[in-house]
């Protein structure tokens, strides 16, 4: 048999019919919804007069626009409440499980369905939200659609979609300490760009993304979509196994090993064939930052930004509006810069792994009086253990306030905005105009830079503070 | 639910000569709160179009009455980011019913797609010369056949080929809708169901 890409296996399992000269008729495993892009598409099914075709593949929550603040009062902003309030009534309608706002298993929902065992290999998975690429650390096709899809999927657990073209990215070697997965996807997408891999999916392997935990791979996957990767997957293997063994309970599934044994066969052929390949070592990575309004304008924390975004020629247009934006100029260093704000959380690093890597600079230590923080968890679980294991204490010694869980100044839909003309080292995935509060200024960063900026009031290379290696 | 056919459409542009637009400046996450599909062409480009202040900010294009028209030429990766379909509704809403570039991000252009937005797809010096052009002249119209899949410079005479899919293409001309295609399928995706296994 022709040797396949783990990708192609996946896929090819799951398409239903494929249309001659159109897209794939590609069944779906697992389908995410959330209240912001799911309300227009259970419209639709009312305009159409019919049901939830398998409600039970459908999983719930509420994270997008929620208060961080006060969860069990009423949400203020009467448009928002709305929006938590249809998802509510359309869940209960249609007979879908939600895991909204003050449920125990609340969070975002990237956060949340792997580590409530929704999230298994082998699996199609698909979300009205463009970081579902995330899953794919599981050895998934995990990746985000559109409102007419999310109806296509409660309509019929299906979606049409042409099969992308795949990448395979290789990293290999060690990292150096101070240096996490956010730098290594950070420096991917500042090599080949924000649209360098638009119209492919990527596997990432290689020794480097192999030594990494479930958590680390996550955040390498969740920013695939930032280079314009359909999605991104890594093969499942013991690191990927032991994860799922120690969670409380996998729903559908009695005995695990069984299951084991059937996802120890997913991995890419050794003969497959891609259409492209990159290589990168991991040795060669530094703790990286972003200057501009792309994630594709970031550079190591100790370089300098460049002069122009053409090589040798002359800044075009966009790269002199988005400098211009962020207050900054060609040429500048960005160490020692004044920082307004912090932000860890979001579904790239709101998970536990990321707030222990916070706390082990923060620890001991206290906040810059010049600097605004929000440690937002990525879920009510995550919330719990940083009780449990004594960092909110940590946290609050230091002088930080720690807020309940939810996607927040991500993306700014609820009240955690930063104030325009305002710098905040943020550990999301999206530094454009205005994603963290009109006029915000956002630079992206690893947990490690992120309290590193945190305790000095200006961007401040991290590893002044590791004394062994993390990764 | 049938939609509307994509005809023949003759019209003058916008031009917006910026590149990686993201769907975070289409239409920004505060405006993302309402729950059908109307009304956000108001807020389109909100950000660009209106100052802190409130008021409209006359250098942005959308605001300049000498541009107008059904036709967006856009600079070179539009509608990254966020798969928010709410992006492809504030533009149509607000009246384009195509978009130029030279490369479209995956998700924007799927949901173009399914929205009757077509999303054409020119070479950087097609683009170039036409931004330009526009520019220059906001008087210049495009002739953009579908069925034929060319577009047509008016004044110049220059017509270009784009590529669509043939599936989404007919779709697009006789109004079809997925959705509708896909409850037409129930019963193989239910014995699908039944002969699906995890061998892989
Ligand atoms: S945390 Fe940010 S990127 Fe992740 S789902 Fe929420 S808004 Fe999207």
């Amino acid at each position: 048999m022709k040797p396949k890409t783990l990708f192609d296996k996946i896929w090819d399992s799951h398409v239903v019919r494929s249309i001659a000269d159109g897209p794939d008729v590609l069944y779906i495993d697992r389908h995410y919804i959330h209240e912001v892009t799911s309300p227009q598409a259970f419209n639709g099914l009312k305009e159409r007069g019919i049901p939830v075709f398998r409600p039970a593949k459908t999983l719930a929550t509420a994270d997008h626009n929620i208060p961080t603040k006060d969860q069990h009062l009423q949400i203020r902003d009467e448009l928002s409440r709305n929006q938590v309030e249809k998802l509510n009534e359309n869940c209960l309608k249609y007979g879908i499980e939600l895991f909204g706002l003050n449920h125990s298993k609340n969070g975002i929902v990237h956060v949340i369905g792997p580590e409530l065992g929704y999230t298994l290999p082998g699996m199609t998975i698909v979300c009205g939200d463009s970081h579902t690429s995330t899953h794919g650390a599981f050895g998934t096709i995990a990746f985000g659609v559109g409102t007419t899809e999310v109806e296509m999927v409660l309509a019929t657990q299906c979606i049409l979609q042409p099969k992308p073209k795949k990448m395979k990215i290789t990293v290999n070697g060690n990292l150096h300490k101070g240096v996490t997965s956010k730098d290594i996807i950070m420096h991917i997408i500042s090599e080949i760009s924000a649209s360098g891999a638009t119209g492919y999916f990527v596997e990432y392997c290689g020794s480097a993304i192999k030594s990494l935990s479930m958590e680390a791979r996550m955040t390498i996957c969740n920013m695939s979509i930032e280079m314009g990767a359909r999605g991104g997957l890594i093969a499942p293997d013991e690191i990927t196994f032991e994860y799922l063994r120690e969670l409380p309970s996998i729903p559908g599934i009695d005995n695990i090993n069984v299951s084991i044994s059937d996802w120890k066969k997913l991995g890419s052929d050794p003969e497959a064939i891609f259409d492209r390949e990159l290589e990168f070592k991991a040795d060669s990575i530094k703790p990286m930052i972003t200057y501009g309004t792309n994630p594709g304008m970031g550079m190591a924390i100790d370089g300098s930004i460049p002069l122009s975004d053409v090589k040798n020629g002359k800044a075009s247009v966009s790269f002199i509006k988005s400098l211009d934006y962020m207050g900054f100029k060609p040429g500048m260093k960005l160490l020692g810069h004044q920082v307004d704000y912090v932000f860890i959380g979001s579904c790239t690093n709101g998970r536990i792994e990321d707030f222990r890597a916070f706390a082990q600079i923060i620890k001991g230590r206290k906040k810059a009086a010049n600097v605004t923080a929000l440690i937002v968890p990525g879920s009510k679980k995550v919330e719990e253990q940083l009780a449990s294991e004594g960092l909110l204490e940590t946290f609050k010694n230091a002088g930080f306030e720690v807020r309940q869980p939810g996607c927040s100044s991500c993306l700014a839909m609820n009240d955690d905005k930063i104030p325009a003309g305002k710098y905040a080292v943020s550990t999301s995935n999206r530094n454009f105009e205005g994603r963290q509060g009109p006029g915000a200024r956002t630079l992206l960063a690893s947990p490690l830079t992120a309290a590193a900026a945190a305790i000095t009031g200006v961007i401040t290379d991290p590893r002044n503070y590791i004394s062994e290696k993390i990764s | 639910m049938a939609k509307v056919k994509y005809d023949i459409l003759e019209s003058t542009c916008v031009p917006l000569p910026l590149e990686n637009v993201d769907t975070d400046q289409i239409i920004p996450a505060r405006f993302l709160s309402a729950t059908s599909r109307e009304g956000f062409g108001d807020n389109l480009f909100r950000d660009w179009r209106y100052k802190k202040t409130g008021e409209k900010n006359n250098e942005f294009i959308l605001n300049n009455s000498k541009y107008g028209g059904k036709v967006l030429v856009a600079g070179k990766n539009f509608g990254s980011g966020s798969s928010r379909e709410h992006a492809v509704w504030a533009i149509f809403d607000y009246g384009f019913r195509a978009v130029i570039s030279s490369f479209f991000a995956d998700i924007f252009m799927n949901n173009a797609l399914n929205n009757g937005l077509l999303p054409i797809v020119i070479n950087d010096d097609h683009l170039q010369k036409l931004q330009d052009l526009v520019l220059k002249d906001p008087s210049t119209k495009v002739k953009i056949d579908l069925e034929k899949q060319t577009l047509k410079i008016i004044p110049t005479g220059d017509s270009v080929r784009f590529e669509i899919n043939p599936y989404k293409k007919e779709c697009l001309l006789k109004g079809l809708d997925d959705i509708d295609y896909l409850l037409s399928m129930k019963s193989l995706i239910t014995s699908f169901e039944k002969t699906k296994s995890l061998e892989i």
